[in-house]
């Protein structure tokens, strides 16, 4: 069941983290070098990904796997493998191709920066991370992936270490995710337990296969359900989504690969890749855990889209949108449109790469400033920043017919319209196109129209190195739209195992209609609104507390820090606490205890059995004192006591008888 | 091939001897030289080591006292070897954390000989004679070399372990009038039906029960650890924490577990819940610890902690399901030698730290990445070690004793995955007192790794990363032993 590339899928993330290995230990003067070795990672990573699709392509539905044992203990093995389907292959492709523009971008970002090449090692070791999560085949396997991806970002958010905020920042990432990866960790075991295998598929007998799902039973809900709060914590929803905006911390060409593209949406992956899990038992598509999975997808994507329209960090308006189309995206896995989640994912990665990149050259361009209050009318300075950012801009709100993400939104809100629970959903999603419209027209006007603020005056293009990323990925959006069309759904179909079919009447929906509409009211909402934008927001003017709330992102960080943090301070003060003063008190207790009773003993000891010897000592000591005394020596003495002896012996001898 | 064992536990103790009359200045080589030989005698030990045989290997037996039923009876089986590996691995490295004086040295290898004989000897009254003599030197180690408040830190730890030693060892006594032997094997197999009956056993059960659990330690006989690893000099503190501590988790495996099962089971939630203890006051208060090397010594109490839960959980459970059992004891046996490396690494990091700095507060450094980019990295890896980062070795430990307890005591395995959480944060809140933010003033000179320090760290990295990445040449040692444990104890 495999053929050669699937036996060596794992070359794939194996060569990036080869050339990580070798970036690290070359000295930081080889800029030149780490950047060349971290770029040709890619490219071969990029070829490799193109040879596994395109053995894919021949048979709709094709899955082969190659699995190994990893360890033996007891007398018990352990077997991790990769799986090459559709849904690995499209991430595959998608991952190295946005890494390696993101990489060449870099060169041109970083290039003043002195840890350069440490930089490319990090990324190179991140892209390995995640090329591994995608190809796994065991949930074991893709947890350690997934573990190491965390570390990666880690390691990338903290990357001006110096600075005490990237240092907080990449801290609170990895604690975030982690508090959602005990969970994960914990349906990792329970599925360990009941099913027996971590393998997904080993020919019949893998956990997403028949035999797997049906030993699950009830269970499935829980394992799904803790299997998602591993999602939740990776892909920023609602409640753990609070790390993901302080990420920003770290330098642009990470925002936009691993906040935007890619690691963020490993969440998204690891759910459509155990659907299974979560469809078990399914009545009409609906489960327990999948309406879970709905509501915190439409409570992330609501939240973070209002947040987006009350922030002033070009990034964190960035950031926000991205946590809010991961919403969308779950609310979409939810409902059980996993392929329209799926596409969403794919073009999200491209667009919002390409926005990320565009902030990034904006920021670049604007001396390091990233408060839009401070930019306006980059338009002039900045012409092909501003062309692709619009194109970015426009297959994130969804404007219709020639943006990839237009299509896969559309398909996803059709997709809530069909689910048979609520249709709150829907709505609410509806309402999430306005609000997506309006937050990128607020941030286009104050970034590139308008008058040019201070820190606009002496902007300046970006160099080459970092246009060519920017067109390229622009005109993938562009493309990408051709292979998502509903008239030719071909990626969707191929995903799905299906032979594509070519239907032009489906082209025009009543769907399209409806979203071109709130599109279009939120462009123009957008523009009516900040058309005179100033440095004061006019929602600021108009509703100030609503906008403190918003812009303050609901207060939620301050929440947990004054509640679940507070309490876990206090408990670990409580414990050392106890350690100090409790326990060792009970021990100080115990050793007191002994002490008093020594000292007792010490008196009984001295005052009874001791004087008691003392004074029996004495006695015999007297006694023999007085006998010895009379032991002179002198032989008069002793005569004269004979004689006085014998004498009063013969007197009683006499007196006797 | 027996009297490879003699001669582990006799080099160290002629090595000690011989320093006396090394010159000063040579005495750390002579202690590694001496290493150096033993480390050679362990290999060849694992060489030899038949894996596939669960019995014990290289059996020595000779009549000792037979009045008392004392005999010199030692071997090895898997649990055994990882343990001679694991000592001839800690003690050179601890060797090169510091150079110290001649009588330091001689106290090591003293208690070195005493660890190969704590973890070969077979029969109570020759173990014990072993144990106690590993907590001399100890007691001296701290006592004469200590830091600050080393005589109250030596006091504690001598009256605690030598309390609990004097408790199992009256235990002993019990049971050989009762059943008139000391042979662990033997009372191995009297365990499985009722070692002793009536309320007595309970007192038996208890006597040893707390001369381990001090020794582990577990929770709430802890609090002699924090002072004494915080006392005791960088060397001590590696051995005390990645070899002695050992000599607990193993008591309760060979002693403890085959002895008393049916009386395990009884109590067994409440073991669970003191593991679960353990593992979360525990690292909660490493998190309040400001001290780094109180810090290592509390997560030192929770990574132990995780043995003990993997134990437990598979004790506890009546007719527990083969992998489960199996699962639980590898992670237990691979934590054990995980942990080993990793807190001795930590230790000797921290040594590091204290002395380019002299203080070893979490507020004495600041931006040392900036300064000394070598030691923050490979220090970092030790730490990503410890809190169970796949990849390197503490995952694989941690994983398999989860996967054991999770489906052997799902609750207490639920609540004790908090730890894992919590000693991440307590590593990266390190991390970032430490690593991150401008450089502070007062260590703007400390130099980086010099090349001496490399060549230690740089082989213990490597086996990190070897035992996270392939982890079969560790667990083939002893999974013979395990299968034959795990079939033993349900």
């Amino acid at each position: 069941m495999s053929n050669w590339i699937v036996v060596h899928l794992w070359l794939i993330p194996a060569i990036p983290l080869a050339m990580a290995l070798v970036i690290l230990s070359l000295s930081s003067a080889r800029r030149k070098g780490a950047a060349m070795l971290a770029i040709a990672g890619q490219v071969a990573a990029l070829l490799l990904s193109l040879t596994a699709f395109w053995s894919t392509l021949g048979t709709p539905g094709y899955r082969l796997f190659h699995n190994f044992t990893w360890f033996t203990f007891g007398e018990q093995t352990l077997r991790l493998g990769f799986v090459l389907d559709p849904l690995a292959a499209v991430m595959l492709l998608m991952i190295t191709f946005v890494s390696l523009w993101i990489f060449v971008f870099s060169v041109g970002y970083m290039a003043e920066d002195k840890n350069f090449t440490r930089f490319f090692a990090y990324l190179s070791f991140f892209s390995a991370a995640m090329l591994g999560v995608v190809i796994a085949n065991s949930l074991l396997l893709l947890f350690v992936c997934w573990e190491l991806v965390g570390l990666a970002s880690y390691l990338l958010i903290g990357f001006w270490i110096h600075k005490p905020s990237a240092a907080a920042a990449a801290k609170k990432a990895f604690i975030t995710t982690r508090i959602g990866d005990i969970g994960f960790f914990l349906g990792l075991l329970w599925l360990y337990g009941r099913g027996g295998t971590l393998l997904f598929y080993d020919g019949g007998t893998g956990a997403l296969e028949n035999t797997g799902l049906l030993s699950l039973g009830i269970s499935a809900t829980f394992i799904a359900l803790l299997i998602f709060c591993g999602a939740v914590g990776k892909s920023g929803q609602f409640p753990l989504h609070v790390w993901l905006p302080d990420a920003m911390e770290g330098p642009t060409p990470v925002s936009a690969l691993i906040h935007a593209a890619t690691m963020v949406a490993a969440g998204v992956f690891l759910v459509a890749r155990v659907y299974p899990i979560f469809a078990v038992n399914a009545i009409n598509g609906v489960t327990a855990s999948l309406t879970v999975v709905v509501w915190i997808g439409v409570i992330t994507a609501l939240i973070s889209a209002l947040i987006a329209l009350a922030q002033w960090d070009i990034k964190r308006i960035l950031a926000y949108s991205t946590v809010s189309q991961l919403g969308l995206m779950m609310v979409s896995l939810g409902v059980g449109g996993v392929s329209a989640g799926i596409l969403h994912l794919l073009a999200h990665g491209f667009f919002k790469a390409l926005l990320f990149l565009g902030s990034g050259s904006v920021i670049h361009g604007c001396h390091e400033e990233q408060d839009i209050r401070r930019m306006g009318g980059l338009r002039g300075v900045m012409p092909l920043t501003f062309i692709t950012y619009a194109i970015g801009m426009m297959a994130l709100s969804g404007v219709p017919l020639f943006f990839a993400g237009a299509w896969t939104k559309e398909e996803i809100l059709h997709a809530t319209s069909l689910w048979s629970v609520s249709r709150i959903p829907h709505y609410l999603m509806l309402a999430g196109v306005v609000l997506t419209a309006l937050y990128m027209t607020r941030q286009m006007i104050y970034v590139f129209f308008g008058a040019r603020r201070a820190a606009a005056e002496h902007a300046h293009e970006s160099p080459p190195v970092m246009k060519l990323p920017l067109i390229v990925l622009a005109i993938c959006v562009i493309l990408l739209s051709i292979v998502l069309t509903p008239a030719w759904p071909w990626l969707h179909d191929y995903l799905l195992g299906e032979r594509p079919a070519v239907n032009l009447s489906l082209l025009i929906q009543p769907m399209l209609f409806v979203s071109l509409a709130l599109v279009a009211a939120g462009i123009g909402l957008g523009i009516l609104i900040y058309r005179r934008a100033t440095i004061v927001d006019p929602m600021e003017r108009a509703i100030p507390p609503l906008f403190r709330f918003l812009e303050n992102r609901m207060w939620l960080d301050e929440l947990y820090d004054w509640t679940i943090l507070a309490l876990a301070r206090f408990a670990a003060r409580l414990s050392d606490f106890l350690d100090r003063y409790f326990w060792d008190s009970l021990v100080r207790l115990c050793g007191g205890t002994g002490q008093l009773f020594g000292v007792l003993t010490k008196g009984l000891d001295e005052r009874g059995i001791n004087a008691g010897v003392n004074d029996a000592t004495g006695l015999t000591r007297g006694l023999s004192r007085f006998i010895s005394a009379r032991h002179s020596g002198q032989v008069q003495v002793y005569l004269s006591v004979i004689a006085v002896s014998m004498l009063a012996l013969l007197l009683l001898y006499a007196w006797l008888t | 091939m027996a009297h490879l064992i003699t001669g582990l536990i006799f080099i160290p103790l002629l090595g000690a001897l011989f320093l006396s009359v090394v010159p000063r200045l040579l005495a750390r080589s002579a202690a590694l030289g001496c290493n150096l030989i033993t480390a050679g005698l362990a290999l060849t030990l694992w060489y030899h080591f038949d894996a596939a045989n669960p019995a014990l290997q290289m059996v020595q037996h000779h009549v000792w006292i037979p009045a008392i039923g004392a005999q010199v009876l030692a071997g090895i089986d898997g649990l055994s070897l990882l343990l001679i590996l694991l000592t001839s691995l800690i003690f050179p490295f601890a060797f090169l954390a510091r150079r110290m004086s001649r009588g330091f040295y001689a106290l090591m290898l003293i208690m070195q000989a005493a660890l190969y004989g704590t973890f070969t000897a077979q029969n109570f009254i020759l173990w014990f004679l072993f144990y106690e003599m590993s907590l001399i030197p100890a007691f001296l180690l701290i006592k004469i070399w200590g830091g600050a408040k080393r005589d109250r830190a030596a006091t504690k730890f001598f009256l605690y372990t030598f309390l609990g030693s004097v408790a199992m060892l009256l235990s002993f006594l019990g049971i050989y009038l009762v059943r008139g032997t000391f042979d662990f094997a033997e009372l191995a197999a009297l365990g499985k039906t009722g070692l002793l009956t009536g309320n007595v056993r309970w007192l038996a059960f208890a006597g040893i029960f707390l001369g381990l659990a001090v020794k582990v330690p577990l929770f709430p006989f802890h609090t002699w650890l924090p002072d004494a690893y915080e006392a005791a000099p960088t060397g001590a503190s590696m051995v005390l924490t990645g070899v002695l501590s050992k000599m607990g988790v193993y008591g309760f495996i060979r002693l403890l577990l085959p002895l008393f099962p049916n009386e395990i089971r009884i109590v067994g939630p409440w073991l669970l819940g003191l593991a679960v203890c353990s593992i979360i006051f525990s690292s909660l208060a490493a998190w309040a610890q400001s001290d780094l090397k109180r810090m290592v010594a509390y997560l030192s109490i929770n990574h132990l902690g995780y043995c003990m839960l993997g134990l437990f959980a598979v004790t506890a459970t009546t007719a527990a399901p083969a992998i489960e059992a199996q699962a639980a004891l590898s992670g237990v046996f691979l934590q054990i030698f995980n942990h080993g490396l990793t807190a001795a690494a930590l230790f000797y990091f921290v040594g590091l730290l204290e002395q380019r700095r002299g203080l070893r507060g979490l507020g004495d450094f600041g931006g040392l990445m900036q300064r000394t980019p070598l030691l923050c990295g490979w220090m970092s890896v030790a730490m990503f070690s410890s809190l169970g980062l796949p990849g390197l070795n503490g995952f694989i430990g941690e994983f398999l004793i989860f996967k054991g307890s999770f489906a052997l005591a799902a609750g207490y395995t639920a609540v004790a995955a908090l730890g894992l959480l919590i000693t991440a944060i307590v590593f990266l809140r390190a991390m970032q007192a430490l690593f991150s933010g401008p450089l502070t003033e007062s260590c703007a000179q400390l130099p980086d790794l010099r090349a001496g320090e490399k060549m230690v760290i740089v082989p213990v990295t490597l086996l990190m990363f070897a035992i996270g990445i392939y982890p079969q040449f560790v667990l083939a040692i002893f999974n013979a032993t395990v299968a034959q444990l795990a079939r033993l104890l349900s």
